[in-house]
């Protein structure tokens, strides 16, 4: 029953949206018995669960409905490292209404995508699509025209870029050829070495975000909380905003992708943060 | 570049999320355990010694990030179940978007519909 669901509990690739309208065979030679066709949108499961807990296990945390465990689309047990992480998961399936829309429980999607690892890519494969993308990078990638989208590109990413060349002591620069900037190897070993003192789970948050955003360098502004979620993804969208600006907004397109992007980068940076925190409070007595 | 506003504010809106959450799931938003970890969170950081501490900065973002996550999925399931859920209008309803209605014929349409 899992296994149907299978595409859709996933990180990899990003979901497009579930309009898939069938166009009807042939011509005026149609016979459609009874009701013509129309497109409804397939049902979804029912909510079968009324409480979700967590609990405590040898792996980890344990999300439990009603009386099941949580198990993953391949049927392994989930389990989370942290207990903030497994209480996020809870109020995710706790929020489902009547029917479970797997589409909008990111946190649960990213834990499925590290506990299965479906595309079974080990940490150095992670890490290597995740320096990749700097060749590519959203902030360095710049046009020459028009105007007013140039200045707006100074203006917004090259802060980001500095703080960027900054705080990881490299080399990045942004270019409007169509290869992109020429990174220098020392920058992406910086970026490799850094990437790889995070621990697996935080890495696949990271990889994710970075794969949404396109960008590595607003992904380590986020990691290092040097811009909220709604700063890097207007910065993400930064011509889009431009021509909204220009042509209008558009809310059943504009508004949507605005708002899927914004849960899903906040997803990501959230797990990447919860998986790799430790925290421990340290009493002090007040002395006068 | 991080103006993330006060931590007071962020606060007051995670709980109200949590409030739209656990509507749906009929069960007041106290029980949550979501919103017991939140309080024992913001309450052990709020009394510190430092002037500017790192730990209260990491839980306000972390917060704030949690807060955008709740509120960006609740808007984009509002806006997916306005425009994109209800799959294809009948030809009734496509009709009536103009302001038109489709024409009532008592001995039927002569092929099948």
């Amino acid at each position: 029953m899992w296994r149907s669901c299978q595409r859709l509990f996933y990180a990899r690739p990003p979901q497009a949206p579930r309009l898939c309208l069938t166009p009807p065979v042939g011509g005026p030679s149609l016979s459609l018995p009874g009701t013509a066709r129309t497109y409804t949108p397939p049902t979804e499961r029912k909510r079968f669960y009324q409480n979700v807990s967590i609990s405590q296990g040898e792996g980890g945390f344990e999300i439990n409905l009603d009386h099941r465990k949580l198990k993953t689309p391949q049927a392994k047990l989930f389990t989370v490292p942290s207990e903030a992480l497994a209480i996020a998961v809870a109020t995710e399936w706790d929020s489902q209404q009547d029917t479970i829309k797997s589409y909008t429980m990111h946190l649960t999607t990213l834990c499925n995508t590290v506990l299965d690892n479906p595309s079974q890519r080990n940490k150095d494969q992670l890490i290597r699509a995740a320096v990749k993308f700097l060749e590519t990078d959203t902030v360095c990638y710049r046009v020459e025209e028009p105007a007013g989208l140039v200045e707006l590109q100074k203006n917004e990413w090259d802060p980001m870029i500095e703080w960027a060349e900054k705080r990881y002591n490299v080399e990045i620069g942004s270019s409007t050829s169509i290869m992109g900037p020429s990174i220098p190897a020392r920058t992406k070993d910086t970026f490799t070495s850094h990437l790889a003192s995070h621990n697996m789970w935080a890495l696949q948050g990271i990889e994710y975000v970075i794969t949404q955003l396109k960008s590595l360098i607003l992904s380590m502004g986020l990691i290092d909380r040097h811009i909220p979620v709604e700063k890097a993804v207007q910065l993400s969208r930064l011509e889009e905003e431009y021509q909204i600006q220009q042509w209008g907004n558009v809310e059943w397109a504009h508004d949507y992708d605005l708002y899927e992007l914004r849960a899903r980068t906040a997803a990501g940076t959230l797990f990447a943060h919860l998986c790799s925190e430790s925290s421990t409070v340290k009493h002090k007595l007040l002395q006068d | 570049m991080a103006s993330l506003g006060s931590p007071l504010r962020t606060l007051r809106s995670l709980l109200r999320e949590l409030r739209y959450v656990s509507a749906q799931a009929g069960r007041p938003y106290r029980d949550m355990a979501a919103y017991q970890h939140l309080r024992e969170a913001f309450r052990a950081h709020r009394i510190t010694s430092e002037k500017l501490c790192r730990a209260q900065h990491e839980l306000h973002f972390q917060a704030a990030t949690y807060l955008c996550l709740l509120r960006s999925v609740r808007e984009h399931l509002a806006l997916h179940q306005e425009y994109h859920a209800k799959g294809e209008r009948s030809t009734e309803e496509a009709a009536g978007l103009v302001g038109l209605k489709l024409p009532q014929q008592p001995g039927g349409k002569g092929w099948d519909p």
